[in-house]
């Protein structure tokens, strides 16, 4: 007698088997599941979909049942760009254009390099006179008094600055700018006429806002978090003790003490009639704050990094910044990278908090189109809109670390 | 040493571009020199300050600020608008930050005195009333003892309605709910007996937030605070107080002599009434009065119209009906003194 041969089940059902039926409290659990879908899914699809209004039409929306797409198509540019003026939403619209694609071509590690950087470099202040425009006030004075500054110390390399003829280019430029101080050259403004109407930083809205706070705030908060984490483990007691002071202190105050301190005390500080940018003071407030939550996620790293490498590295006599530029911050910042994502997709979002001082992002202005008495009512429709946008980028982030993750271990092989 | 000194310079050339200077002196001179006039508005309230589906601001304190601009430089678009909330708002004025604070603030004694900063004149008379659903059969809010009162935290609303329930020995139980929206929404499902904002909001919520066209709810006849609304500005410089009042007060005039926007430059060069002469410039002296071009109303009632025109672009959609707000040989309590 043969035995019978095991019978074959397909594919399919295999796999329902082995996912979803496995045991009986898997199977209870599976067909609980699907009847609450079959109960909540129809419901959710004849809201969105099937009972909408796509049409900006408030009088149709009243008398549907479904969602008033139509609120999202009425204010769509206020809710993307703010009040940002109207015929000038081609500005906001290139600079996030042109940002997204920065930032798409940085995630691409291919392409990390000197030309990258450059790339960066001439971007920021573009899409800053792009989004400004007006005439922008070059500080010319301040500019070529760098550059001659920087001449005077490369002449001091090369001959010292005891020689006759470091001396004397010294005493000609003073007498330089003590003869052109006194007829007054250096008070000329000089203007950079852009061509576009000016529109201050307080009337910049929307996504564009939304980016250019979590972008600048994770790009310059980045290099002063890996400052204050290494700072926390130095060696130095007073460097130590401020960065920890730092760290603590920032970190056990809410954020939103933190734009408020910038947005209300900052300026009763200031003497009279002297105000700092709005929109500065909370991307600055941004920066200070998410520094200290990354400084910890870094320290993180650098306390995984087995104590062999960094003795390794004082065995080579390699000097501390050469030890943790070379040796330690390279292991130390991949193993960060899941919980620092974590972090940067938190500061993403909380961005939207700068509604409190009364400049709006995406969700800012989305409550801002919600405000209108004809629409206010589909208010729900403009916060599901808000979210779906706010998932999209947050997903990305979140796929893309995880991509950087496994390209980084198989490079290392490990 | 080359990066340090680099970096140097490049912070102190940040430090410069950040910081500007306002010109310190008379508000007027320095709007005048900015050609632009800065209004501290609401963020958001439908009627009084509200982003359009453009992005451009409108409503009755908009409106305000761009009369101001059009009698000063012949140009209502002169205005930057710099939207604040119930914390921010006097420290934008105190701090210089905004010319004038143009975002329904109520006038009251302490802010006008202690608080830095001077009330200009009333725009809009409002009042704190209460809304229920018909199906109670309440007709007074002296029959509320007991309900459960959606109220949005805030300024003045919640203690305004403590103190009135406490005057008429009544007990309530709030359920308070920080957004619009929101508490709109609580109400209309059942969530609290009673609904209590100011007036010019309760109305607008029965016509446009309400089921069934607002037939299923009514407004109680009692309004429990009064909420005189104006425009503040900085203490300490009376010239630009006055512009900013008698701006008020010519819009004023102008509805009650009949001027509107649409018959002003006509008026301007062929009226025989001395009155809207005076007014419009074409017997001199008021401009020169106040600090202004002589033509200043007709500017301002040209970009803006008269206040009765401003009130039907942006209250009367609303469902509002005029009432205290009307001129006061209509009933009302707009009484403009002479421009003379």
């Amino acid at each position: 007698m043969e035995a019978a041969p095991p019978k074959i089940l397909d594919d399919r059902a295999q796999w329902l088997r082995a996912n979803l039926f496995s045991s009986p409290l898997n199977s209870a659990l599976t067909i609980l599941i699907l009847v609450a879908l079959a109960l909540v899914v129809p419901k959710i699809l004849s809201w969105a979909l099937f009972n909408a209004v796509f049409a900006p039409d408030p009088q149709a929306c009243r008398a549907a049942k479904g969602a008033c797409w139509g609120f999202i198509v009425e204010k769509f540019r206020l809710m993307t760009f703010g009040t940002y003026p109207y015929e000038q939403q081609w500005r906001p619209l290139a600079v996030t254009i042109l940002l997204l694609s920065l930032i798409g071509a940085t995630m691409n590690l291919r392409l990390w390099g000197r030309r990258l950087w450059i790339t960066w470099a001439i971007c920021v202040p573009l899409m800053w006179i792009l989004m400004r425009g007006g005439s922008i006030r070059i500080p010319w004075v301040l500019i070529s008094g760098a550059l001659v500054l920087t001449g005077l110390i490369g002449l001091a390399r090369n001959i010292g600055f005891r020689d006759w003829r470091f001396i004397s280019t010294l005493v000609l430029l003073l007498a330089g700018v003590y003869r052109f101080a006194s007829s007054g050259v250096f008070d000329y403004p000089l203007f950079l006429a852009t061509g576009m109407p000016l529109v201050e930083t307080d009337k910049w809205g929307g996504l564009p806002l939304t980016l250019i706070l979590s972008a600048n705030g994770i790009v310059f908060s980045f290099p002063l978090a890996v400052a204050l984490a290494l700072g926390r483990r130095s060696e130095l007691p007073v460097i130590r003790a401020l960065s920890v002071g730092y760290i603590e202190i920032v970190r056990g105050v809410p954020l939103i003490t933190v734009l408020f301190m910038a947005s209300l005390m900052i300026p009763l500080f200031l003497p009279s009639g002297i105000t700092v940018d709005k929109l500065l003071r909370a991307q600055i407030g941004f920066i200070l704050f998410a520094a200290a939550y990354e400084a910890e996620v870094i320290r993180g790293g650098l306390q995984a990094v087995p104590k062999g490498q960094y003795e390794a590295a004082d065995a080579l006599g390699l000097s501390y910044w050469n030890k943790m530029g070379l040796i330690v911050l390279p292991q130390a910042l991949k193993v960060v990278i899941p919980p620092m994502v974590n972090t940067f997709i938190g500061f993403f979002k909380d961005t939207s908090l700068v509604i409190i001082i009364g400049l709006f992002d995406l969700l800012g202005a989305v409550r801002l189109a919600s405000s209108d008495v004809e629409w206010r009512i589909f208010y729900v429709e403009g916060l599901v809109f808000v979210a779906l946008v706010y998932f999209a980028f947050c997903y990305t982030m979140a796929v893309y670390a995880r991509r950087l993750e496994t390209h980084l271990n198989v490079t290392t092989g490990r | 040493m080359l990066k340090r000194s680099l970096i140097a310079v490049a912070t102190a050339t940040l430090a410069l571009g950040i910081c500007t200077t306002a010109n310190a002196g008379s508000r007027l001179d320095a709007v005048k020199a900015r050609g632009q006039l800065v209004c501290g508005v609401n963020t958001g309230l439908a009627g009084f300050a509200l982003a359009d589906s453009t992005g451009k601001w409108t409503g009755i304190d908009v409106d305000l600020c761009r009369a101001i601009a059009a009698s000063m430089f012949g140009d209502a678009e002169k205005v930057r608008y710099v939207p604040l909330n119930t914390q921010q708002r006097f420290t934008a004025l105190q701090t210089g930050e905004v010319d004038i604070l143009s975002r329904n603030t109520t006038w009251t004694l302490t802010r006008d005195t202690q608080q830095g900063l001077n009330f200009a004149a009333t725009l809009y008379y409002d009042g704190q009333g209460f809304m229920v659903a018909k199906k109670l059969g309440v007709k007074s809010a002296k029959e509320l003892d007991g309900a459960a009162v959606c109220v949005q935290p805030g300024t003045t609303t919640e203690l305004n309605l403590a103190d009135y329930f406490r005057a008429n020995n009544m007990k309530f139980k709030p359920v308070v709910i920080e957004n619009l929206q929101e508490v709109n929404a609580a109400f209309f499902a059942g969530r609290c007996d009673v609904l209590t904002t100011d007036a010019s909001g309760l109305a607008a919520i029965l016509t446009k937030d309400a089921p069934n066209k607002g037939a299923d709810h009514v407004i109680l006849p009692e309004l429990i605070s009064k909420e005189p609304l104006g425009p503040a500005v900085a203490q300490g410089d009376e010239q630009w107080i006055d512009i900013v009042r008698w701006t008020i007060f010519a819009l004023l005039e102008a509805e009650e002599y009949g001027i509107s926007s649409t018959n002003v430059e006509q008026l301007a060069k062929d009226t025989t009434n001395p009155n809207i002469a005076r007014i419009l410039g074409k017997t001199p002296g008021m401009g020169k009065a106040i600090g202004l071009p002589e033509d200043w109303v007709v500017r301002a009632v040209k970009a803006v119209g008269n206040y009765g025109q401003m009130w039907d672009r942006h209250i009367k959609p609303l469902g509002l009906p005029r009432g205290l707000n009307n001129l006061w040989n209509k009933g009302g309590l707009m009484y403009a003194p002479p421009i003379r």
